[in-house]
């Protein structure tokens, strides 16, 4: 065999992008017995190759380990509410076809209105799961639909640390993109939507998201129509998948808009947008929920007005190119400009005019405005995740991130491209929306890892090369290095212990990115591994009690109702209901309807004998609600009454929320509004709790989530009488008895 | 002797038949009436010849429709092993076990009501041949006794009740008796069972169960109070269940009980060097009417169940379900064999019902 070149003296020469971990796996590598060493000795090159892909091998094997707490610790079960309906459709998906679950009319929701489930849906999460399981199937490996549900988001989120991967590599180098991966693999603001079992379409959206943001910029960097076309699949996908993908085509025009206004325009560019634009648009017409949206809707919008633009600016530049007169351009300039300005305002102002641009929705608002949603529409603002983001919950899902981000903005200005630009406006919105709702955290993630990536990276190339230039050859720094090093090391070069101080840098920073490794675990492990079906408690003795209480009522309605039982409860549950108890629901939790759901607010806050009326008219048969009161389960209905009442009052006036308060405040004791202790969904939680005794030393009737002695004890239903409680009373459920004959 | 303790009755005859014919006598008539015989779900007789009780066979029965008897009786025959001579005695006891025989009345009970049944026979022994002398005795599961008929020589003694005896009673006559008694035991009704029993040749025979169960007995009107059944579970909430209990083979392991939605985590196992015991607690307790549906699964080694012979191989494993007092309506049993089996043949002690199918595997369902 040929000699190889000694790979340490390569090394020392031009020290090649890696990452810690490989700079260790290396050394061990070299600390093997020679003849051993000598057959394994690759040149630098393929080392570096094998090393990069065995990490990220290990990071993707990573991403998807971290993410099974829940599976370990619980069993293979679909988390939280959204997901429930996404595992009843995928489930209706496998076992009727296609074509049937685009024609889908579910009459089990929305009594008595039904849903037309197929056109008001994305399905790329069903369809990825249910192709996946057929591949499975195909392989004849006999898995239940369920466990591939479970396991999607685990999946995808192993597939993003690969695009992380390319998408640092593209931006920054290689070394940056395997820091993303590694960083992006355990991120919390990404497992909290990606856990084993939360089979929602985040879980395949950000995956799409990164996806088309890399291949754009793939195709910006290289002016290709095949990396563009991809790019529009990659839009489609995405498209076909979650909701969110109007921050894509939002945010590309965008972009596109500051390079023309930073004159880095270019025939890449124009390519590449308008390839990925008209395509994507066209593809993402196929999707039956989002339909002509991308030309009729006012979130739209901004994408065909810089689709324009870019044909504007095109012709513009042609025709400076042909006339080569400057006074002449000038002129003409103007003309055009005015021209098409004014056609451009008049369009927009006659398609809104006429209607056929639909103005923004109230959930666009609600972006752009924090305090629009509280405003106007309560059904947003009472959602959890809708809430602006504290700053203990950025602290909690990006921990150094946090820190590293501004860093990583610094590196990407001092080394302007269009690919950084793109990650730095990319960053900057994303965090800016994740500042308003919760939940936008994790279109943050992404971006937060790739930018905290190129830190990282860049500190400790930084680092490691001032380290080996002044082990290895003190004197010739200035030369091997680059200018920007040799500077640094100029003027460096008086103090002392710059070695030392580099080599201590270096360990703070390895420091700092165990502690993210370690806090990441330990918020995935804690916080977000946890069904929230099944609850678990840690009882006095240390071992873990666990309550199951909701599958338990489901059960319960699932065997002992009628085929065709309507349940009535708050919206949260609608879609459990309808996928474990298999029964017909007044709403569930896509709250397209929002006079429905008033209506039900209305029936929960009212008194008894109206409710029934509201009832009746309804068809309800049972009542569902749930309740916290004994085990101090802290998120039940009487927590969330207000919000009943603020979404019933919106819609019918005759429910007012003061009503319900005694001087502004809130309370279930013996000092609460007779409204509120006569209400329908006070006397549901409550009925016959004033016997019992929860707490030692405690009067009967201790309600423990609110920590007071209820105020109406003798509760009698008229209308209703309890057809279930589960065994540690979380959930109640309530038969309405048909009406009374007349004498 | 009729055995009242569960939801299950079962009737032990012991009969002392002595041929008082000329001819030899090869067959026994046993007559029920058609209402008894509807519920009857296993009869079973074993024949002692002779004074002395030695060792009892298992005699064949069939059904028969003898000529010139009513219409109302169902005849059942036991064909004896050797022609019974002459003036000699045969010792015969048969085994009998009906379902849905006790009727629960009143049909609807509240949460606090304990469950009464009714159940409804004769004094005396039904028989196509004149019967000289006999008792019936009546075991009760003990607690309150509505009433019962009461006839001259009736005792109630603890939980037993007694009739007789009757001495030289003609063929076919028929004493109506009624007793109305409490019986709480749970009436677990499986409205269907699937088993399936799946042969893997790496060592491992896998059983699925998937049960239906109702509660059988009386049904629930009115409120169902979860205060009440927690403070007080003995009095309201008696007529209820809460658990079954399921005598696995020894050697069962990895064991699993879930339900459409996921596992229940409600269940405990014991086992030793004997059996496995599994006490499975559905997600809620059952009351009368209500019903639940749960699958069970657990693996047994091969070698235990599967033996060779002749280049053929023989499954030898018990048809029914291993769970206590329990009722089956309708049992299906699957049995995949591995894919390429051939030569496949079926013998159960009972006739069945038997299809195959080849859905990816070769299945044979019973």
């Amino acid at each position: 065999p040929r000699p190889a070149p000694r790979a340490d003296e390569t090394l020392a020469q031009i020290p090649p992008p890696r990452p810690p971990m490989a700079a260790a796996a290396s050394t061990m590598l070299e600390s093997l017995p020679a003849p051993l060493l000598r057959a394994l000795r690759l040149k630098t090159k393929q080392q570096e190759l094998l090393l990069r892909v065995s990490a990220l091998a290990l990071i993707y094997v990573l991403a998807f380990a971290v993410r099974l707490f829940s599976v370990l610790r619980y069993e293979s079960m679909i988390h939280e509410f959204d997901p429930y309906f996404n595992y009843r459709t995928t489930l209706y998906l496998t076992e009727h076809g296609y074509s049937e679950f685009w024609n889908w009319f579910d009459h089990e929701s929305w009594y008595p209105l039904g849903r037309v489930v197929g056109g008001t849906l994305f399905p790329g999460l069903m369809v990825t799961a249910a192709l996946l399981h057929r591949l499975l199937r195909a392989l004849s490996l006999a898995v239940h639909i369920r466990e591939v549900c479970v396991l999607t988001a685990p999946f995808f989120a192993a597939n993003t640390t690969l695009v992380a991967y390319a998408f640092g590599r593209e931006i920054w180098d290689s070394g940056a993109g395997l820091v993303a991966a590694a960083l992006i693999a355990v991120c919390p603001g990404y497992i909290s939507r990606s856990v084993a079992g939360s089979y929602d379409n985040e879980g395949v959206a950000i995956f799409a998201l990164l996806l088309t943001f890399y291949l754009f910029v793939r195709a910006v960097n290289t002016g290709s129509l095949a990396w563009s076309l991809a790019a529009a699949f990659g839009y489609f996908y995405m498209v076909s998948a979650w909701g969110g993908y109007v921050f894509i085509i939002n945010l590309l025009p965008l972009y596109v808009l500051v390079l023309l206004v930073t004159g880095r325009y270019s025939q890449r560019l124009y390519v590449a947008y308008n390839c990925t634009y008209v395509l994507g648009m066209l593809l993402g017409m196929q999707i039956r929920f989002v339909g002509f949206q991308h030309v009729q809707s006012g979130e739209h919008m901004a994408a065909m007005g810089v689709f324009f633009l870019l044909q504007v600016f095109f012709f513009l530049d042609w025709v400076k190119y042909m006339l080569n007169d400057v006074k002449l351009f000038k002129s003409f300039l103007r003309i055009t400009l005015t021209c098409v300005i004014s056609v451009g305002t008049l369009a927009l102002g006659i398609g809104t005019a006429s209607g056929y641009i639909s103005p923004w929705t109230g959930r666009f608002y609600s972006l752009l405005d924090p305090t629009y949603a509280k405003d106007h529409i309560p059904i947003i603002a009472s959602v959890s995740e809708h809430q602006p983001t504290a700053w203990s919950s950025f602290m909690f899902d990006f921990h150094i991130l946090l820190f590293l981000f501004p860093a990583g903005l610094y590196f990407c200005f001092k080394r302007l491209s269009d690919a950084t630009i793109f990650i730095v406006m990319y960053g900057l919105t994303s965090m800016y929306f994740a500042g308003v709702m919760v939940r936008l955290i994790l279109v943050a993630a992404p971006a937060v890892c790739l930018i905290s990536a190129i830190a990282v990276s860049a500190t400790i190339k930084n680092l490691t090369t001032l380290i080996r230039s002044k082990s290895k050859s003190p004197q010739t720094t200035g030369k091997t290095t680059g200018s920007k090093a040799a500077a640094k090391g100029a003027v460096d070069q008086p103090l002392p212990f710059q070695h030392n101080v580099a080599v201590a840098l270096l360990l703070g920073a390895f420091y700092l990115l165990s502690r993210y490794a370690i806090h990441c675990t330990w918020v995935t492990s804690e916080a977000y591994s946890s069904p929230s079906i099944v609850l678990s408690a840690r009882g006095h003795n240390g071992g873990r009690v666990i309550f199951d209480d909701y599958r338990e009522a489901y059960y319960w309605l699932r065997q002992n109702t009628p085929t065709d039982a309507k349940i009535m409860s708050w919206w949260d549950y609608g879609y459990q209901i309808t996928a474990m108890g298999n029964r017909t629901v007044i709403v569930d939790n896509n709250t397209w309807n929002n006079t429905h759901i008033a209506t039900v607010g209305r029936a929960m806050s009212s008194y008894e004998d109206e409710a029934y009326e509201i009832m009746q008219s309804l068809d309800v048969n049972y009542v569902l609600v749930v309740f916290g009161g004994v085990t101090g389960y802290s998120s039940d209905d009487i927590n969330k009454f207000l919000w009943m009442v603020r979404i019933g009052g919106g819609v019918f006036p005759v429910i007012k929320e003061p009503d319900y308060l005694v001087n502004g405040e809130y309370r279930v004791d013996k000092g609460a509004s007779p409204k509120m202790l006569n209400c329908l969904m006070y006397k549901l939680c409550y009925y016959r709790f004033g016997e019992l005794t929860t707490e030692y030393g405690k009067p009967p009737g201790y309600d423990r989530v609110r920590g007071v002695e209820i105020g109406n004890k003798d509760i009698k239903l008229e209308y209703l009488e309890e057809a279930f409680t589960t065994s540690n009373w979380i959930v109640r459920i309530y038969k309405v008895k048909p009406p009374k004959n007349r004498s | 002797q009729v055995d009242l303790t569960s939801h299950i009755v079962r009737v032990l005859t012991s009969l002392k038949v002595e041929n008082a014919g000329s001819e030899p006598v090869s067959k026994v008539l046993l007559a029920f009436p058609n209402i008894q015989a509807k519920n009857l779900a296993a009869i079973r007789a074993f024949g002692t010849e002779g004074k002395v009780k030695g060792l009892s066979s298992v005699l064949p029965i069939e059904v028969v429709e003898p000529s010139g008897v009513p219409p109302e009786l169902t005849f059942f025959s036991a064909s004896l092993h050797k022609p019974l001579q002459k003036g000699k005695i045969l010792h015969l006891d048969v085994l009998t076990v009906f379902t849905h025989f006790l009727q629960p009345f009143p049909e609807e009970i509240t949460q606090a009501d304990s469950q009464l049944v009714v159940f409804q026979d004769s004094s005396h022994y039904l028989s196509p041949y004149p019967v000289k002398v006999q008792t019936l005795s009546i075991r009760l599961p003990g607690g309150r006794v509505e009433s019962y008929t009461k006839y001259g020589n009736t005792k109630l003694v603890d939980s037993e009740l007694k009739y007789g005896p009757y001495e030289d009673v003609p063929p076919f006559s028929y004493n109506p008796i009624i007793v109305h008694f409490e019986n709480n035991n749970p009436f677990a009704v499986a409205k269907e069972l699937i088993r399936e029993i799946e042969i893997s040749h790496w060592g491992n025979v896998q059983i699925t169960e998937h049960y239906n169960i109702v509660h059988g007995g009386a049904r629930l009107k009115g409120e169902f109070s979860r205060l009440d059944y927690q403070s007080r579970p003995y009095a309201r909430g008696v007529s209820s269940f809460r658990h079954l209990i399921a005598r696995l083979p020894a050697r069962a392991h990895s064991i699993y009980y879930r339900d459409e939605i996921g596992n229940i985590s409600t269940s405990h196992l014991w086992s030793d060097s004997k059996k496995t015991q599994l006490e499975i607690e559905p997600r809620f307790p059952l009351f009368g009417g209500w019903q639940t549906t749960f699958t069970i699964g657990y693996g047994l080694p091969l070698q235990d169940f599967v033996f060779s012979a002749d280049g053929k191989r023989f499954l030898n494993i018990t048809f029914g379900s291993p769970m206590e007092e329990i009722l089956i309506e309708k049992l299906i049993v699957k049995v995949v064999l591995p894919e390429g089996s051939k030569d496949i043949d079926v013998s159960a002690p009972f006739p069945t019902n038997q299809w195959q199918e080849v859905v990816p595997h070769w299945t044979i369902d019973n």
